[in-house]
């Protein structure tokens, strides 16, 4: 019941900000019961990982802004990091017939029973940052997501090219994410690649910082200790970037300049810090694939053809674009 | 302080370990106005661990255990924090984050003394439902602060030697005198010995558990300032997370019994050293990720297997009596001593 109200009141402030963008106010912001037969408007479910970071809200409110902005109405559920909220969720979606699901999937594998009742259905599945392990991928028409490989060859390709000249070995310390997740493995791997092709890029010491600043930070301190010669640090996301950027200070080192410092995500402190110049290099993973999820949606509804994987459109940011940029970020 | 040996023992092991693979590891030196070394780094790291587990060994003294301490750790750092990115001064932050883990730690002792539920049950509720108030301070996201004064408390030092350190050498040489030099600390063991019998004896059980919890959720409020002005910010996930765990590892190879009834503040914060310079070891020797766990479980059996009197005792008579037979006797004689009498106990 409280789901259904809250999904209600959220179909009701999708439909206020529709009519104060002005856009196409008058079509959709339907009653949020029944829709999907007789007009064009699409009605969307979507159901989200939760709210653990400021990435994932900055990602909730691009979807919430690019439906009211493309007049889809959104149906939002918080799956607050549980997989049976979110399979409930999906579940009602297809019980209330909406034209489209979208989700990020909490965890990689359990879902074929229940993307089956929605292909039942004949609901097109989009999944979005996150994948799922399912074999049968006809379960869902795309996955709309970042490529962490790409990033990690970003990361690995502004390293080449910052060292081009150099001649001696770069001593290179990695901080890895969260042993074993996804975004850990393919960041490493993306970034070995690249610099794999020059042996005198040397990671001389990697080791996970769990994702999070505190640990980052301690991870750095013995680092900084056990290798007295580093030259690049290379941390798969801004948080762990930021807690080693204090251990290199406290080492009496300039963060940037004696240790050149390359990180992956661009949420604001770390943009506020590549500003400040203590990052170098910054790239991004952006949360706000909203724009990219609607199109695909209209798309899909329409029962036209989609590529089965769409890469989120993401940049990268040196220094000078980060104080340009600063101001604007959402996140 | 035989008791204290083996844990002594084991981290000196480790020290030798990490010297042997970087040569530099004990060196300790002043740069930019403060000491600067990987012992620094292990006192700095290891403090609030040290901290946490100083409150629950008194708590394990009295037969109990508290798994509420990481959520309260990340409570107190989330508050603070909260408190300070309102423009609060350090003390109007500190002081409402500390006073609530005391009403915290007032509630799990309230929960066990007052209402007879199981410690560990008791303090679950707490373990679970802190972290959601953690979050719920928080707002979900990670709070960053700026304030010098904030980053003091874990972060800054104080004539050169990490001020978070003088802070676990305050709380220790306070909770010593109260427990070893006062008559403190043998009401708490007669407490965890039996508490009705203790009771019947004329001492006020209730309130002697009571304040150990609440002790306890002091220590890790403490720590939680510690962990959160360490990196200037406040993450209601992550703070503290297993903390407990490691602080009941810590008290364990420090010699104090899990049955209650006895505790030793030095093996202790043993203990906690030990577990730091583990972490520290893996950092430094570069045990790959995938195989940290695995390592730590390797060294953590092997401490506990070497401080088992009997497991040393049939060792050292299978390789031909490195140990005297009277020591072993000895021994064998203590840990009969140790066991608690069964049924007493409801």
């Amino acid at each position: 019941m409280l789901k259904r109200i809250s999904a209600l009141v959220l179909a009701g402030l999708t439909a206020m900000a529709v009519a104060a963008c002005g856009s196409s106010g008058s079509e959709s912001g339907s009653d949020g019961g029944g829709s999907g037969g007789g007009d064009d408007s699409i009605t969307m479910g979507f159901s989200q990982v939760g709210a653990e970071s400021g990435w994932r809200t900055a990602n909730t409110k691009s979807v919430q802004e690019s439906a009211a902005k493309a007049g889809i109405t959104l149906k939002f559920s918080d799956a607050q990091q549980k997989q049976e909220n979110q399979i409930k969720a999906i579940r009602s979606f297809v019980q209330q017939r909406v034209d489209v699901i979208a989700f990020s999937p909490v965890v990689e594998s359990g879902w074929d029973t229940v993307l089956k009742e929605a292909q039942n259905a004949k609901i097109p599945v989009i999944l979005t940052d996150r994948a799922v392990d399912s074999k049968d991928t006809t379960l869902y028409k795309t996955f709309l997501g970042s490529d962490f490989i790409e990033e990690g060859k970003k990361a690995g390709q502004w390293l080449v090219e910052e060292y081009k000249d150099a001649t001696g070995t770069v001593n290179i310390v990695e901080l890895q994410g969260t042993t074993g997740s996804a975004p850990a493995n393919d960041r490493k791997e993306g970034f070995a690649e690249v610099i794999g092709a020059d042996p005198k890029f040397k990671v001389i010491a990697s080791q996970t910082g769990d994702f999070t600043r505190a640990k980052g930070k301690e991870v750095m301190e013995a680092f900084l200790k056990s290798n007295p010669d580093i030259d690049v640090l290379y941390a798969h996301n801004d948080d762990m970037g930021l807690g080693a950027i204090e251990a290199i200070e406290g080492a009496g080192k300039v963060p940037g300049q004696d240790i050149k410092i390359i990180t992956v995500d661009a949420v604001k402190d770390g943009m506020q810090a590549l500003a400040d110049g203590k990052i170098n290099f910054i790239v991004e993973c952006s949360p706000l694939l909203g724009p990219q999820l609607m199109d695909l949606a209209k798309k899909v509804v329409k029962g036209e053809q989609v590529p089965a994987r769409v890469v989120t459109e993401e940049t990268t940011f040196t220094q000078e674009q980060a104080e340009q940029v600063l101001s604007t970020r959402q996140y | 302080m035989r008791r204290l040996l083996w844990p002594a023992a084991v981290l000196v092991l480790l020290l030798a370990l990490n010297v042997f693979f970087t040569p530099s590891f004990l060196a300790i030196q002043v740069r930019d106005g403060h000491l600067y070394g990987s012992l620094i780094d292990i006192l700095r790291f290891g403090a609030p661990l040290i901290l946490v587990a100083l409150g629950m060994t008194l708590v394990i003294a009295t037969g109990g255990i508290d798994l509420s301490v990481g959520s309260v750790v990340a409570i107190s750092g989330a508050l603070a924090c909260l408190r300070i990115s309102e423009d609060a001064g350090v003390l109007a932050a500190v002081a409402p984050a500390l006073g609530l883990c005391l009403l915290l730690g007032a509630w799990n002792g309230f929960l066990v003394a007052g209402v007879g539920i199981q410690p560990i049950i008791a303090t679950l509720i707490l373990m679970v439902a802190g972290r959601g108030l953690a979050q719920l301070i928080t707002g979900g996201q990670i709070i960053t602060v700026n304030d010098e004064a904030y980053k003091m408390i874990g972060g800054g030092y104080w004539l050169t030697v990490p001020f978070g350190v003088l802070i676990v050498l305050a709380v220790l040489a306070i909770t010593a005198f109260l427990t070893r030099r006062l008559a403190l600390g043998m009401l708490i063991e007669s407490v965890g010995g039996n508490a009705e019998a203790s009771r019947l004896a004329g001492i006020r059980s209730r309130g002697i558990i009571v304040m150990v919890y609440a002790f306890a959720a002091l220590c890790a409020g403490v720590a939680g300032l510690m962990i959160s002005s360490n990196v200037s910010s406040a993450d209601g996930n992550n703070a503290g997370l297993w903390i407990e765990l490691d602080a009941i590892l810590a008290v364990v190879i420090g010699g104090t019994s899990l049955a209650g009834g006895r505790f030793s503040l030095a093996g202790t914060v043993l203990g906690a050293l030990i577990i730091q310079t583990l972490t520290t070891t893996v950092y430094s020797i570069g045990v790959p990720p995938e195989t940290t766990l695995l390592f730590k479980a390797l060294v953590v059996t092997a401490v506990c297997l070497i401080q088992s009197p009997s497991f040393r005792a049939k060792v050292f008579r299978r390789r031909g009596g490195t140990a005297p037979p009277a020591a072993v006797a000895e021994e064998k004689a203590r840990v009969r001593e140790e066991v608690p009498p069964d049924g007493v106990r409801s």
